[in-house]
């Protein structure tokens, strides 16, 4: 495997007698783009500010391009960044906010002239270059913001929830246009959000942080497919979690409200009488057996909620309820609440929770 | 309804005579110098004095450099509290409240006493040492003015973000605070210098004690000596405070604006 370009190596950072994050360990290829996804307070955007420079690790150390930048202060670094505030300098017109690292960096007036139409065109706003940050619109703004981070080619672009502050419309459309500048320009990008959505949609690989961790690091694909701790399971995606016992370890036996499901090879060391989580991602029930499906439980209609395109179907089965969509069809009427329904799935999809 | 309107119109009348009546007796008085018709004898005078001239050239010198003290000494001590150090503001605000509690007279004793020709650091030793105790003394004088002046200032940028981006973009602290901190609480420290001014320019006991040959003390003895003249300097001394005022008030429309700040 080629060297990482970027390595946080066993990172832990203290405030006090608070440890935030606790061996944190991540290496990043060139040109990758790697969210760090968790919720408020996980430690996410507090591994970012390490890497920026802004915080200094307790302990471990970071790397870039095999160069040890933990105790570099963040502007001897060459990192770009884009702050969930804009952060764009109130007294500068667009032109003069792009400039502003060119111009530290003592490049000639006409080659940072230069450089900031260039990024004026590849955010799509050169006829903005006169405006001041208050005649900007919120998306206008962070565009300008993005654009002023990479004008100094940086080694590296930070982006820290960039996105939040956003609406909706605009945070899907600029998200695209953040991962094809990212993926045009091939640098590579750490982007910190708490919106599973943006993650799964735009990163090469997500790190999901949980209490100071990385609880899981893979594709988008491995994370959402194939949670590695019950935390990764529950906070990206729905999912159902089902409670099961272990009838027979051997033959992969778990009875879930006095119905039977076979988990062969899945149990991992599970025994005889063992309680268990299960998990299923909605997408992977249906209504009534359907065929591929293996296994199915028998429950009641308990919700139906019909949201269009779709109907999203709660089924009570014992003590747990499973969520499931259907997509609507208009000759098909939803289901009735308090009918008797069977569910059906495959066991490969069913996750074993740990 | 309208009978509150019409209490605070009584209300605002009243003020304004508490106000306007002792400025207009005083315009009114120092225009009186000529028996029998009002002349701007008393103004001639006062301007034509070459002492009035060397003093208020003196106290302008020296507010410009108790200016240029406060700014440098608040700018970024006020920046690095807001940025750095926001547990110890109520601290700082405090002592920054003391040359309104403490009076003139005693700073000025206490200066006499520590920086006397004998003393380590003898600023009484020489002229231009004591004018620059003057400033120093001064420029605390008007601390509570410029502190609170670029603080307010500071409040409306969000200081750490604009640090860090600065930082992040390669900027070390002095372009910071040059290019990205000053510019943008310019209007904040231009209040903070017009008060200075104004506190400066007529300020006498200070340059008294230390014998120096400001305005606050020649408008003093003029006011001692002479009947229309004081009137026509406190008038002219009113102006430039005023014209201090109605600056700020102009610069502040040049602000620099922000997204949550448009207007």
């Amino acid at each position: 495997m080629a060297e990482p370009f970027l390595s946080i190596q066993h990172v832990r950072k203290s405030f006090g007698a608070t440890t935030v994050v606790q061996d944190f360990n991540l290496d990043v290829e060139p040109g990758e783009f790697v969210s760090f996804l968790g919720p408020s307070g996980c430690g996410k955007t507090t591994v970012l500010r390490m890497v920026a420079g802004f915080e200094e690790p307790s302990a471990g150390k970071i790397v870039v391009g095999g160069k040890d930048i933990t105790r570099l202060k963040p502007n001897q670094r060459n990192v770009g960044m884009v702050f969930q505030a804009y952060a764009l300098f109130p007294n500068l017109t667009v032109a003069q906010n792009i400039a502003f690292g060119l111009k530290v960096a003592g490049m000639p007036k006409a080659d940072a002239d230069r450089r900031v139409a260039e990024m004026l065109d590849m955010i799509k706003l050169p006829q903005m270059a006169d405006r001041y940050p208050y005649q900007l619109s919120g998306g206008q703004q962070q565009r300008i913001a993005l654009a002023r981070a990479i004008a100094p080619k940086p080694k590296l672009l930070l982006l820290d929830e960039p996105l939040s502050a956003l609406d909706a419309k605009v945070r899907v459309s600029l998200r695209e246009e953040i991962r094809s500048i990212q993926k045009k320009l091939g640098i590579t990008t750490i982007f910190v959000t708490h919106d599973q959505e943006e993650a799964l949609s735009i990163s090469d690989r997500i790190a999901v942080m949980y209490g100071g961790k990385a609880e899981q690091v893979g594709t988008p694909f491995e994370i959402y497919n194939r949670p590695a701790t019950k935390f990764v399971a529950n906070f990206v995606g729905t999912l159902n979690v089902l409670e099961g016992k272990v009838t027979d370890a051997s033959t992969g036996k778990v009875q879930v409200n006095a119905q039977e499901v076979s988990l062969k090879g899945k149990l991992n060391g599970s025994k005889s009488g063992d309680t268990l989580s299960l998990a299923l991602r909605p997408e992977a029930i249906s209504l009534a057996r359907q065929p591929g499906h293996d296994t199915s439980l028998s429950g009641e209609i308990a919700e139906v909620h019909f949201l269009g395109s779709v109907i999203r179907v709660r089924v009570g089965i014992g003590g747990n309820t499973v969520s499931l969509d259907t997509f609507n069809n208009s000759t098909t009427p939803p289901p009735v609440v308090g009918d008797k329904a069977d569910i059906s799935f495959s066991s490969g999809d069913m996750l074993v929770l740990h | 309804m309208k009978t509150g309107r019409f209490w605070a119109w009584v209300v605002f009348i009243l003020g304004a005579a508490y106000f306007f009546i002792p400025l207009i007796a005083t315009v009114e008085f120092s225009m009186r110098m000529r028996r029998g018709a009002y002349s701007f004898d008393a103004y001639q005078i006062v301007l034509g004095d070459a002492r009035f001239q060397a003093t208020f050239t003196y106290s302008v010198i020296a507010a410009i450099f108790t200016i240029v003290l406060g700014v440098l000494i608040v700018v970024p001590a006020a920046y690095w509290i807001r940025l750095r150090l926001p547990q110890i503001r109520p601290v700082v605000e405090f002592i920054t409240l003391l040359p309104l509690v403490i009076p003139a007279i005693v700073i000025v004793f206490g200066y006499i006493r520590m920086y006397g020709s004998n003393s380590w650091l003898p600023f009484l030793g020489n002229d231009t040492a004591t004018n620059a105790l003057l400033v120093i003394g001064y420029a605390t004088l008007a601390l509570p003015y410029m502190y609170r002046a670029v603080d307010t200032g500071l409040r409306t940028i969000d200081v750490r973000t604009l640090t860090e981006a600065a930082q992040i973009l390669g900027a070390g602290w002095g372009t910071i605070i040059t290019r990205v901190i000053l510019p943008n609480v310019l209007i904040a420290v231009l209040s903070g210098a017009f008060l200075t001014f104004a506190i400066v320019i007529g300020e006498f006991t200070m340059a008294s004690l230390l014998n120096r040959p400001a305005f606050g003390p020649y408008l003093q003895n003029i006011g001692a000596n002479r009947a229309y003249e004081p009137a026509a300097l406190a008038i002219i001394a009113f102006a430039i405070t005023w014209g201090c005022m109605s600056l700020i008030q102009i610069l502040s429309r040049f602000a620099p604006k922000s997204a949550n700040r448009p207007n």
